[in-house]
């Protein structure tokens, strides 16, 4: 009786172990679909944070039928992969970077793609008073926190909006540091979580916040719209001679494509709770 | 505390939603995991019985080393794993960088010294009287072997279960080496550190209760082989 029972369990476990197989097959069928090769897009966490790529990406994958892995991670990470030819196309946004990246030979060419903009939040009762003295100025918001000093959550990874927050501070010239200086080192919805936590002051993506805005209770705007805001996105292609692995027809197919009319508009259609996020602005042909 | 109970609520709507992105993700874990854990078997089962039941030279210090190795960081392993794999690695042709094969290798590299260390020991505190019962019934080697691995089915099992258990909920080494990519990569456990990391703490909490039962389930299953059905042979 007990031989039948182990039998019995011993099938249920084979079953499970090929359902799980089986189950992996959509992930093939993925693969399969990128018929025409791969290519690897390194972003950044807050892209796709955002959801635009979930978005815009089957479009080009229909398309073309190339499969794109993203693999997000911080700006600093995304353009040391393109160093190493580890992907095959960045979508970053942090212009000085990638100014760098393509003078010291790694791309030819940096484009324009679409930008979308900072906003500096704070807690509903704004102990530093940024509502009322700073307007859209982002340089005035850190000052009067850092007067305080106010808790301030930086991502401290050398991310694209930590390289804002940081032009920001320098901006004013401001030095950050101290118990009120609170570093996470880690992406920009992780930030946000302790933001609120601590009921602090940061600064983030618009997207980002809009996405997890109903779990951010204890956070408002309370700056935004200053032209120190912006958050300009690049499209880069990285060079061919890195290594021979690198799929330059996919890498120069994605390019084409993102700065395409087409899909230009299809990134000023992706709003979360009916407010747009981006803004194209690859240069028109 | 509202804010919590919400999200186990909304844990059970998801779950019970049958989303197909849930399903191919706790797919994946368990294909990725129990693959490691069958290969780490296969190298660590013979490779511990033969260190545990002979007397060599630096057995001590070999002993240390792989117990070392039993509790190594899985963050580790990825970044290890990772510099091989990478395109500008010594494996980088192979291309295996963000897929299920990776995983499976930083997961298989993790769990082998896990399995091969439990097993050593078991084997140490017990083999040599089954290898001396063995020679003394007039046993070949052969048939040494396969006694000794059922004598000592109990501490192979635990191996195992201990080394599944690690798989299927580290984090460190398939994130590193998988990506997190949606659709090839993302595993229980990636998609829990993400959507915590988004905010979404609903669906990380359906996930946990997911992957948590699994392991219970799994681990049930192999217990049930071997030291479960021992107790109720004792009645």
């Amino acid at each position: 009786m007990k031989k039948k029972w182990s039998v019995l369990v011993i099938m249920l476990f084979v079953g499970a172990v090929a359902l799980s197989a089986a189950a992996c097959t959509p992930a093939e069928k993925k693969l399969e679909a990128g018929s025409n090769g791969e290519i690897i897009l390194a972003t950044t966490t807050s892209t796709q944070d955002s959801g635009l790529l979930d978005y815009i990406l089957p479009n080009f994958e229909s398309q073309t039928g190339i499969a794109v892995k993203v693999v997000a991670v911080g700006t600093g990470k995304a353009i040391e992969m393109g160093k190493n030819g580890e992907a095959d196309v960045l979508l970053v946004h942090a212009r000085a970077q990638e100014d760098q990246f393509v003078a010291d030979g790694y791309a030819t060419e940096r484009f324009d793609v679409m930008y979308n903009d900072f906003v500096v939040l704070g807690p509903k009762d704004d102990p530093a008073k940024v509502k009322t003295t700073a307007g859209n100025d982002a340089v005035k918001a850190f000052t009067a926190i850092a007067a305080v000093p106010s808790t301030f959550v930086s991502r401290d990874d050398a991310s694209g909006t930590n390289t804002k927050e940081l032009a920001i501070w320098k901006a004013a010239s401001i030095t950050p540091e101290g118990d009120w200086y609170v570093r996470t080192g880690s992406g920009m919805g992780d930030t946000l979580t302790v933001t609120n936590e601590k009921l602090g002051y940061t600064l983030a993506d618009r997207a980002t916040y809009s996405n997890m805005k109903d779990t951010m209770t204890g956070l408002e705007i309370v700056c935004e719209g200053g032209k120190l805001l912006l958050n300009p996105y690049g499209v880069i292609a990285v060079s061919p001679t890195i290594n021979d692995q690198i799929n330059a027809d996919g890498a120069q197919a994605f390019v084409d494509w993102i700065l395409s009319e087409d899909t230009q508009k299809l990134i000023s259609s992706y709003k979360i709770n009916g407010v747009q996020q981006f803004t194209p602005s690859a240069a028109k042909k | 505390m509202q804010y919590i109970l919400d999200g186990f609520v909304e844990a059970f709507h998801l779950i019970f939603s049958l989303d197909p992105e849930i399903f191919q993700i706790v797919g994946l874990s368990l294909f990725v995991s129990l693959s490691s854990t069958l290969i780490a078997t296969v190298i660590g089962v013979p490779l511990g019985i033969l260190m545990g039941i002979n007397n060599f030279k630096g057995k001590r210090i070999i002993s240390r080393f792989l117990y070392t190795f039993m509790s190594f960081p899985p963050v580790i392993i990825g970044l290890f794993t990772a510099l091989f794999l990478a395109r500008s690695g010594p494996l980088g042709q192979f291309r295996l960088m963000y897929t299920p094969t990776a995983m499976i290798i930083a997961q298989t590299i993790l769990v082998t010294p896990i399995i091969m260390g439990i097993v050593f020991n078991h084997a140490s505190n017990s083999g040599y009287d089954v290898v001396q019962t063995g020679k003394t019934l007039g046993a070949d080697r052969i048939n040494i072997l396969t006694l000794l691995i059922l004598e000592l089915k109990g501490g192979i099992m635990i191996a195992l279960v201990s080394g599944f258990g690690r798989a299927i909920s580290e984090v460190g080494a398939v994130m590193i080496v998988g990506g997190n990519i949606k659709g090839f990569t993302r595993v229980m456990t990636t998609f829990i550190a993400m959507n915590n990391n988004m905010g979404q703490y609903s669906v990380s909490i359906a996930m946990g209760i997911i992957l948590m039962t699994i392991s219970f389930f799994t681990n049930s299953i192999l217990y049930r082989f071997s030291v479960g059905e021992k107790y109720e042979d004792r009645d």
